[in-house]
């Protein structure tokens, strides 16, 4: 395709495709209630945001019969008259097998599946049924991670590839993997799973300046974290994090939503009962922020009813929960060897942090006021683009992070020996010694457990391997070394190695409640389907910014030299440009190409006399430079978007 | 310390070896042994040997400003932690993370006192005063030991622990005082006795905040 209107380049000057350039790196807060995107391409990060002006996009996915996909403020629209294929929370599934959701399959509508595990059913994600389809939280997760990414690519007009993506402090291993799996599902590649309540520590400290010790309370539709960091010229080091992942904002809309069923004298609410009750509790939740009282109404069978709530009789419901998350600050506090003296501020983060019984209690425990001057809802997501930018070019904030949550090995009785305990900064090696408890034993069975308590039943597992070849040796004659390495992503390895023969074997670890490989592969195939669109809405993207920067450039070569151009082709030239910027407000990628080639024909002549005479005016002592930087400006291509060659030469699109 | 650099050999590149000292593993030029980058070619050059101390540029003594290990601590990752290696080779990041390791390492054992004078009596080659396993055979502090858990469990309010709490925090600063003085002067006996009896006070500090933890739960 000649380009010869638009560009006017001195020899061996041709800029060339940028084969080098990977596509951007967003930010993304993957949420229990809502989802945000951000991006940070410079040193100031944006949210991403739709039409209207929303950053938040529900984290709700229906699924259609007709096999449609539908994803946020779209999909909960739906949820009325179609909550059986309506999935909303699912992180709360994330990594979670049947037997972690027995208490919450009361309050979800959809079917969940039992698990297909491939220890018979022992283990195994949990799969949800819905219209028609049997689905893992990964699934589900990745639809949501997709939306999120196409409205990056439509808002940025770049392909997105990468992404730092936050997670609760507390998730656990399980949870991590199910995150980066769903991920990889949406076609990203993850450069970091940050922490919540770090990435809007990142956020807020670098918009406020602030240095010295800094507590971040981040109560979650589903989660409850506490972290602690020290904030020093650029460097965010995390001190300490604790929290409850079962403990959220939502718990608060339960709350008074059956108080709603329990004044209706419903006591087996169907599903679409529930959803009404949560629904109309949110809004009373919401309106008690300002107001003494709120009223809300239940329209379900049987009729429709008021129903009243004053703030204080909702503080009372909800102390419980309020005191539960001052005792973890406490003890957070207490574990980095700190005092609440020593802390310079308190961050809220999560939309709960709005009800003032929370504000409240945080002063109180804290003894000064919170600090709450940055919104909430995003803040996050803005500390994510940031960290993804920090990543990917190897400059600005530097992330020091811990682990949440003790690493073991099960030993003799089911009693578990902490290797790396939690709160230790990462990335960490750290050795343990273990031996042999019978004569003559020549194999060892490890078992790897995440969490704080003291027997294997009540933490988590997540891996199983074993060391085979040990010489024969009397009991606890062997010495056997078993190391943990965690890599600054959190990736576990673990390796075991007989110290007086040199045996050993190593593990990656991936969690007994992760999908295996063969189940990821499975997934990525029929991903495969989405993978078309993505390309498709790609390609149009690049069409689209295609056609722009070619009008701009015909634009300011007809200020510049219109004068060269006939009449005649100045018409033809321009009523191709009508139909070309008509045609890139529409979805017709092979309209808006076969357009831009149609400018580039019409306007050859215009384009050759321009070469010609840029060519005389150097011959008759001017500079080519002076020349091309007088005609058109506006022509140095790259400055619209880097990549976005012409969409049949793009590398990657075949 | 034999543990730390077999770990290094074991999980490292293969760049750290003994063969390659001297010698630059990305350009082959000269490097000398104590430097972190190539001045030739920049890339980064594996951990050498040395203490936590040398690790953090630190004189290796007890008394040492903690502000001061924690800048250093963040100074030295603020170069050499992974994530400043984005777009660099494998090996580069490899050897960036054996860096962070080590770092973390020696900022865990030096910021804590207790962990900070068990590390110079085990270079001094004394046996730890910290380990688990170690029984009180010091008549006097198994005496005081003992009464202060049976006063804790005997305590049946909050602020009856907290009392009790604050009586061992104060005595903890006293312990750091004596600590120190007892480095400055080279006694490492005393220090010794010192820093088992730090350990002790650091146990009570624990199980008095259990059994706060337990008050809360049980009081309205």
């Amino acid at each position: 395709m000649s380009m010869a209107l638009l560009q006017i380049h001195e020899p061996g000057e041709t800029p060339t495709p940028h084969e080098g350039d990977r596509g951007m790196a967003i930010g993304i807060d993957l949420g229990t209630t809502n989802s945000v995107v951000a991006i940070a391409q410079n040193e100031t990060p944006e949210v991403l945001r739709d039409m209207h002006g929303t950053g938040m996009v529900p984290s709700v996915v229906h699924y259609g019969a007709d096999g449609s996909v539908k994803v946020g403020s779209a999909a909960m629209a739906l949820m009325p008259e179609d909550p059986a294929n309506t999935v909303a929370s699912i992180k709360r599934l994330m990594g979670r097998g049947l037997a972690d959701i027995k208490s919450l399959a009361g309050t979800l509508p959809y079917v969940v599946a039992a698990a297909e595990g491939k220890d018979g059913g022992k283990g195994g994600m949990v799969r949800l049924d819905v219209a028609g389809r049997r689905l893992t939280p990964v699934e589900i997760s990745a639809d949501i991670l997709r939306a999120l990414k196409a409205r990056a690519e439509e808002r940025t007009g770049l392909t997105v590839d990468r992404a730092v993506i936050t997670v609760p402090a507390y998730f656990d291993d399980a949870a991590r993997t199910a995150t980066r799996d769903a991920a990889r599902l949406a076609g990203l590649e993850v450069l970091r799973l940050v922490n919540e309540p770090t990435a809007a520590a990142l956020a807020y400290g670098l918009d406020s300046g602030a240095e010295g010790l800094y507590a971040i309370y981040d109560l979650g539709g589903g989660t409850f974290d506490l972290s602690l960091l020290r904030l020093e010229k650029g460097v965010f080091q995390v001190v300490a994090t604790g929290g409850d992942a079962a403990l959220g904002g939502d718990d608060f809309d339960h709350a008074i939503a059956e108080r709603l069923l329990a004044e209706r004298g419903i006591t087996a609410p169907d599903i679409r009962s529930v959803r009404a009750a949560l629904s109309s509790a949110r809004r009373i939740k919401e309106a008690l922020t300002d107001a003494e009282s709120a009223t809300g109404t239940l329209d379900i069978a049987g009729g429709r009813s008021e129903h009243r709530l004053d703030r204080t009789t909702f503080e009372t419901m909800i102390a419980p929960l309020v005191a539960r998350t001052v005792r973890i600050c406490e003890n957070v506090i207490a574990d980095a060897g700190v005092k609440p003296g020593d802390i310079a501020g308190v961050v809220l983060v999560g939309g709960s942090t709005r009800v003032p019984l929370v504000r409240a209690r945080v002063e109180a425990s804290f003894g000064k006021p919170p600090l709450a001057d940055i919104d909430p809802d995003e803040v996050v997501a803005v500390g994510a683009a940031l960290q993804a930018r920090a990543l990917t070019l190897g400059e600005g904030t530097l992330l020091l992070d811990v682990t949440p949550l003790s690493l073991g090995m099960e030993t003799m009785g089911g009693i578990v020996e902490k290797v790396i305990p939690r709160n230790t900064p990462i990335p960490v090696s750290m050795a343990q010694e273990f031996t042999t408890y019978q004569d003559g034993q020549t194999g060892m069975m490890f078992h790897v457990v995440q969490g704080e308590r003291e027997t294997v039943d009540e933490c988590r597992s997540l891996a199983r391997f074993e060391l085979t070849g040990i010489p024969p040796m009397p009991a606890g004659g062997a010495r056997i070394r078993v190391t943990f390495g965690l890599d600054a992503d959190g990736l576990l390895t673990v390796s075991a190695a007989e110290r007086t023969t040199g045996t050993s074997a190593r593990i990656e670890v991936k969690p007994s409640y992760g999908l295996d490989e063969d189940e990821m592969i499975e997934m990525l195939r029929a991903s495969m389907i989405h993978a078309v669109d993505d390309m498709n809405r790609r390609l149009l993207i690049e069409a689209r910014v295609e056609a722009t920067r070619v009008l701009a450039a015909l634009d300011s070569a007809l200020r510049a030299d219109g004068a060269l151009a006939r009449p005649a082709e100045r018409d033809a030239m321009q009523a191709v440009a009508a139909r070309l910027k008509k045609a890139a407000e529409g979805d017709d990628r092979d309209l808006i190409n076969g357009l831009v080639e149609e400018l580039e024909r019409v306007g050859k002549p215009f384009a050759q006399r321009r070469i010609d005479r840029a060519i005389n005016a150097a011959l008759s002592g001017h500079s080519l430079d002076e020349v091309e930087a007088g005609m058109a400006p506006e022509t140095a291509r790259d400055e619209v978007s880097p990549g976005a060659s012409s969409g049949a030469s793009a590398p990657h699109s075949h | 310390m034999n543990d730390t650099a077999a770990d290094r050999t074991s999980a490292g590149p293969g760049a750290g070896s003994g063969a390659s000292i001297g010698s630059c593993w990305s350009c082959h030029g000269p490097v000398d042994p104590v430097a972190l980058f190539c001045h030739v070619c920049g890339a980064v050059q594996p951990p050498g040997a040395g203490d936590h101390f040398k690790r953090l540029g630190l004189t290796q003594r007890f008394d040492l400003d903690p502000a001061e290990i924690g800048r250093r601590y963040v100074a030295f990752q603020q170069r050499l932690h992974p994530d400043r290696f984005a777009g660099k080779s494998a090996r580069e990041r490899a050897i960036a993370e054996l860096h962070a390791v080590s770092l973390n390492e020696a900022h865990e054992t030096l910021k804590d006192p207790l962990r900070r004078g068990a590390y110079l009596l085990q270079l001094a080659g004394r046996a730890s005063p910290t380990a688990e396993n170690r029984t009180i055979d010091d008549p006097a502090l198994l005496m005081e030991t003992m009464e202060r858990r049976e006063a804790l469990s005997e305590a049946t309010s909050i602020a009856g622990v907290v009392a009790l709490a604050e009586a061992a925090a104060s005595d903890e600063i006293a312990l750091l005082d004596a600590l120190k003085a007892a480095f400055a002067a080279d006694d490492l006996d005393a220090a010794t006795d010192r820093l088992t009896r730090l350990r002790y006070l650091r146990k009570f500090a624990e199980e008095a905040r259990a059994r706060r933890a337990v008050l809360a739960e049980t009081a309205p």
